[in-house]
């Protein structure tokens, strides 16, 4: 796989048969951070040991998935009156991923009214990311493939089929984004032949610097 | 979670090791480092609710079905871009560039679920006999809208078989695949001439709009067979 080109040998090297809970976790994560990159790795051991890393059940599947739309929603209503300089069909593109969104959040919301309460959608400041044509659309790149992990990340926890299927109709969709905004900016559409998923904590990680409160 | 059998393989030593052997060297350690971190740590849950590892033993033939259902559509878009290569067809060097990087990965897909059929007990199914011959020989704008309607089977294809994979681990292993089949069908939409606009103009590169749809292995089984020999 390609991913095993991302981990450093030794890490992989790992018997993990018969290590204790705690020791396997901290491999674990040490793994994750050998993936990612090791400065993230120390703070979320603690962080990981002191307090569970995953969801509880559907409904936080769901709101995580919801606070990402929100998100990926504004960053492209946002856009669409503050870049300058797309081409006509950039702008069609894009407007057509905010309706995607749009209706990600409707189907989204309403998926968690029906588990529970829907998380507020968190006030958001994308910094100087609409500067120009090529930022806005390397930040856009950047969301969508995160879009694609988080949900690929999150997949195997969701307990109900319905909403598996409705959580992969949907990143089949940021997927196709993704493939979409990297086509416009000459980058390959597809770069790796998995789209592996990446934990919640990681991608929070990620987007944190977009979200105010 | 009660039935999260990546829970279950993170408390399992036998199903974790069963795993790593399914899916084959590091890159299994590296995935399984993702999900455990997000999983393994919530140690109240797993406690109350680990659960024998045979629980997953129902499941395991209904998954290596969808596993190889799943390569024979991996075999059939690999021997495609093959063809399609060696035609000579493809002139265009960043269409070319795009054929030779989608069959590799292709080649990869066959490769990780050749892998996990083997480590599940299962015996992979060998590639099907093709006749993409007639596709070949209408030329290059009627072989990328083929490749384009294949991969956007592939991913409906995924889609309409996420729901059936028990094994929470085959599961993460097919979503991986599925969002780059749909990477590879927007891609080949757009290269087609469908192009960005909005309404009929963009069908297929986003198609239905909002939300991908599955399509179920009857379905896809059909429309596929003009490519089987």
């Amino acid at each position: 796989m390609a991913s095993s080109q991302m981990v450093a040998p030794e890490l992989a090297a790992i018997e993990v048969h018969g290590t204790t809970r705690e020791a396997f976790l901290i491999r674990a994560t040490l793994a994750a951070g050998a993936t990612y990159g090791a400065l993230s790795a120390t703070p979320y051991i603690t962080k990981a040991l002191a307090k569970g890393g995953g969801f509880d059940n559907d409904l936080a599947v769901v709101n995580y998935a919801l606070t990402l739309e929100h998100l990926e929603f504004t960053f492209y209503s946002m856009a669409v009156k503050l870049v300058k300089g797309l081409s006509a069909d950039e702008m069609k593109l894009v407007k057509q991923i905010r309706e995607d969104e749009k209706q990600h959040v409707e189907a989204l919301i309403a998926t968690a009214k029906k588990l529970g309460t829907p998380v507020k959608k968190p006030t958001f400041d994308f910094g100087g990311a609409f500067a120009d044509r090529a930022t806005f659309l390397k930040t856009a790149n950047t969301l969508e493939d995160t879009g694609v992990s988080a949900y690929n990340g999150a997949g195997p926890f969701i307990e109900s089929v319905d909403i598996l299927g409705a959580a992969g109709s949907i990143v089949q969709i940021e997927a196709r984004h993704a493939s979409l905004i990297r086509l416009t900016r000459g980058k390959p559409p597809a770069p790796q032949a998995f789209d592996k998923g990446v934990e919640m904590a990681k991608i929070l990680k990620a987007v944190t610097p977009f979200i105010k409160g | 979670m009660t039935d999260s059998a990546l829970r279950e393989l993170a408390d399992d030593p036998s199903s974790r090791k069963r795993f790593f052997k399914m899916m084959g060297g590091a890159g299994a350690v590296s995935a399984f480092s993702v999900f455990l971190a997000a999983c393994g740590s919530d140690g109240k849950k797993s406690a109350s609710t680990s659960t024998p590892a045979t629980s997953t033993d129902d499941g395991v033939k209904g998954d290596l079905h969808i596993l190889n259902y799943a390569l024979t559509l991996e075999y059939l878009e690999t021997e495609f871009y093959k063809e399609v290569i060696a035609s000579g067809l493809v002139k265009d060097a960043a269409v070319a560039k795009i054929a030779t990087k989608f069959y590799s990965t292709e080649q990869e897909h066959v490769a990780a679920l050749t892998a996990t059929i083997k480590s599940l007990g299962g015996t992979p199914v060998k590639a099907p006999k093709t006749n993409f011959g007639p596709t070949l020989d209408m030329g290059l704008k009627h072989v990328l809208e083929t490749a384009a309607i294949v991969e956007n089977l592939g991913a409906a294809a995924y889609l309409g078989a996420a729901g059936g994979i028990k094994n929470k681990d085959v599961l993460a292993a097919a979503l991986t695949i599925h969002s780059v089949e749909a990477r590879h069908a927007a891609a080949l939409n757009t290269l087609v001439g469908f192009g960005y606009g909005l309404k009929g103009g963009l069908k297929g590169s986003l198609p239905d709009g909002a939300f991908g749809k599955g399509m179920d292995e009857a379905s896809v089984l059909k429309a596929v067979k003009p490519f089987l020999a």
